[in-house]
């Protein structure tokens, strides 16, 4: 998912406190920014906010590299309009995670050190016109599988921030469904750009839930505290369920030859995803990772004189102010 | 000789109906005004494509997340106002285009909009000061063309002043701050000024066709919007401690007529990529 692998963390909390904070969570109470929490479940909301947060930020660059060469004036400005709600996606999870205690500066240093992590989905090129509808559909399709239970969260400001951010996305599904359904339906050679999109996003967009985590500890934790109300396996059946039949009206071919239906679970019997590509393109090793991370990082620094320029004024601003209030008395 | 009405039988009520219905518009009614017309749309539409393109260059890069918004933002204002203008071009000229045949399928040289708009983005410096000197004159020449006697074009410019009043506040406002700054966004700010200067004096410099629009009550003469600019203008650089550049701004001029720096080659390459490599194919 946008937050793909993280790790919970352990809390050395009185025993007594966590107990009556488990019963809140269980009762289904939201849990606000100045009450008590575990430090563990602050600190891995922290990582998991900030994880979905640098995924929506860099998730910009792959759908920003087709706005320049967008088809028609329409395709042009849905695509700015839905990369628009990517960083206000971003802008939300960051501001919710603000409210755990760190900032949006030390957040984007984790990002730009590489301490953080994003989606790896976002290291992946978009290499026709047809990935863009193959992200919209596959990869906000996806992110909807799994942002639409995290409106139940526990977090009050994260379920918000989820409740908006899902709002926009069946919008971005939709208008990527769309592209797909006209290069389907299109020339050959369009037809040719989807079925290539689809093989080459199908994959990527099934680890985006993450690796099988049934038996992981750390999991079991955050289902407790409901910051994960699924497992990866969970939203991975569920996805392809759903995934499948939209190929199928398309005409397109999912590359799977152990794709079938299967009546016992009501659900599709598919392959797992190549899990050692995965780990690379986590470790920095993906096709594109370079250069994302390297251009969120050119963007933050050649951005320096800008940021340090408005502080400057705002300093200045409210040094006259105060010079004036002291002369008006 | 129109006919006069009736004084002994004055009907009040046809009368008042009257003079509110619309003046009948040019843009319909008198067909030599066509080819003008045609120019003079496709003006409008070409520079707020242009300009809405090279914003949107700036995507996932730009230098805070608030800016990316906003740049995504105006970009998609104006990527809708050339939907608007460029479709009721398109309706001018009859011929059977669309408002994406002229975006996609025009050369450089077909290409109307001030070479301004095309300059490549450089720093967030001068983005955002050929934005504002862009704006300061989109909304002088919007608030004129409200008044149009054409109501269709009119009734575009109505829907862009909206949007357009927000692009100046907040590029008159970020100038300011960023004029008035540090040492360091103050020397941009100052550089993007004067290598952007020279290419202002185009939004004023009228031909034949607008001297057509105009008479016909259209579209105002350009050189008529060059007093409130330059009041604006004014006013934000000194407020940003930049004050008005002392050398000639008239000196970068022809995007308007067709004829272009060599940048614009490149932008359309990239933006008709699609559209020329698989012709007649829907997206
Ligand atoms: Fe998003
Ligand atoms: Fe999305």
């Amino acid at each position: 998912m946008y937050a793909q692998m993280v790790k919970s963390e352990a809390s050395n909390d009185d025993p007594g406190m966590l107990a009556a904070f488990q019963a809140r969570i269980d009762r289904g109470d939201k849990i606000e920014p100045k009450e008590w929490m575990p430090e563990g479940y602050r600190k891995t909301l922290i990582r998991q906010i900030s994880q979905h947060a640098h995924s929506e930020i860099v998730g910009q660059l792959p759908e920003g590299n087709w706005i320049t060469r967008a088809p028609t004036l329409q395709r042009k400005a849905i695509l700015l309009a839905k990369v628009q709600d990517e960083a206000g996606h971003g802008l939300y999870l960051y501001s919710a995670a603000e409210t755990l205690g760190i900032s949006r500066d030390e957040m984007f240093e984790q990002l730009h050190s590489g301490r953080a992590k994003y989606s790896s989905i976002f290291n992946y090129p978009t290499l026709t016109w047809a990935d863009m509808g193959a992200v919209g559909w596959l990869v906000d399709g996806a992110a909807i599988m799994n942002q639409v239970p995290l409106q139940r969260t526990s977090y009050g400001p994260y379920s918000r921030a989820m409740i908006r951010i899902c709002k926009e996305e069946s919008f971005h599904q939709r208008q990527g469904y769309h592209i797909m359904m006209k290069m389907a339906r299109g020339t050959e050679a369009q037809r040719e750009m989807a079925q290539d999109a689809l093989d080459r996003f199908w994959y990527p967009a099934l680890m985006m839930f993450g690796p099988s985590d049934k038996d992981s500890v750390h999991s079991q934790q955050s289902m407790a505290w409901k910051i994960k109300i699924n497992t990866n396996d969970e939203l991975r059946q569920r996805f392809v369920n759903e995934t499948v039949p939209q190929a199928e009206f398309l005409g397109l071919t999912v590359p799977d030859p152990e794709l079938r239906w299967n009546p016992d679970k009501e659900g599709y019997d598919f392959s797992q995803p190549d899990w050692d590509e995965f780990f690379e393109v986590l470790k920095g090793n993906g096709p594109c990772n370079r250069e994302r991370l390297g251009a969120r990082v050119r963007a933050w620094e050649d951005g320096a004189w800008f940021r340090e320029g408005l502080t400057a004024y705002a300093d200045k601003a409210a040094q006259r102010r105060a010079g004036a209030a002291t002369a008006a008395e | 000789m129109p006919s006069l009405p009736d004084m002994t039988t004055p009907n009040v009520e046809a009368l008042a109906a009257d003079a509110r219905a619309p003046r009948p518009d040019p843009a319909e009614t008198v067909p030599e005004l066509k080819p003008a017309l045609f120019e003079g749309l496709c003006r409008l539409g070409d520079s707020t494509l242009v300009l809405g393109h090279r914003l949107s260059e700036w995507c996932g890069k730009g230098p805070a997340l608030e800016e990316d918004i906003a740049l995504a933002n105006i970009a998609l204002d104006l990527i809708g106002h050339t939907q608007m203008w460029l479709g009721l071009a398109a309706e001018v000229e009859e011929a059977g285009r669309s408002a994406d045949d002229l975006a996609y399928l025009r050369d450089a040289m077909r290409f109307r909009n001030l070479l301004l708009v095309e300059l490549p983005n450089g720093d967030m410096a001068r983005t955002l000061m050929r934005q504002f000197l862009f704006d300061a004159w989109h909304h002088e020449m919007l608030e004129r063309l409200t008044g149009s006697d054409s109501a269709r074009v009119a009734e575009i410019a109505v829907k862009a002043l909206k949007e357009v009043r927000y692009h100046l506040e907040r590029s008159s406002d970020l100038v300011i701050r960023l004029g008035d700054g540090t040492a360091e966004s103050h020397r941009r700010m100052a550089g993007a000024l004067d290598m952007l200067w020279p290419y202002t004096g185009e939004m004023f410099a009228g031909d034949g066709t607008d001297a057509a629009l105009a008479e016909a009550g259209i579209a105002p003469d350009p050189a008529s919007l060059h007093e409130a600019w330059h009041g604006i203008v004014t006013e934000v650089l000194e407020e940003a401690t930049l004050g008005v550049p002392e050398g000639r701004a008239d000196v970068q001029k022809g995007g308007r007529q067709g004829r272009h720096t060599e940048h614009l080659g490149y932008l359309l390459a990239e933006m008709q990529f699609l559209q020329r490599a698989y012709p007649g194919a829907e997206w």
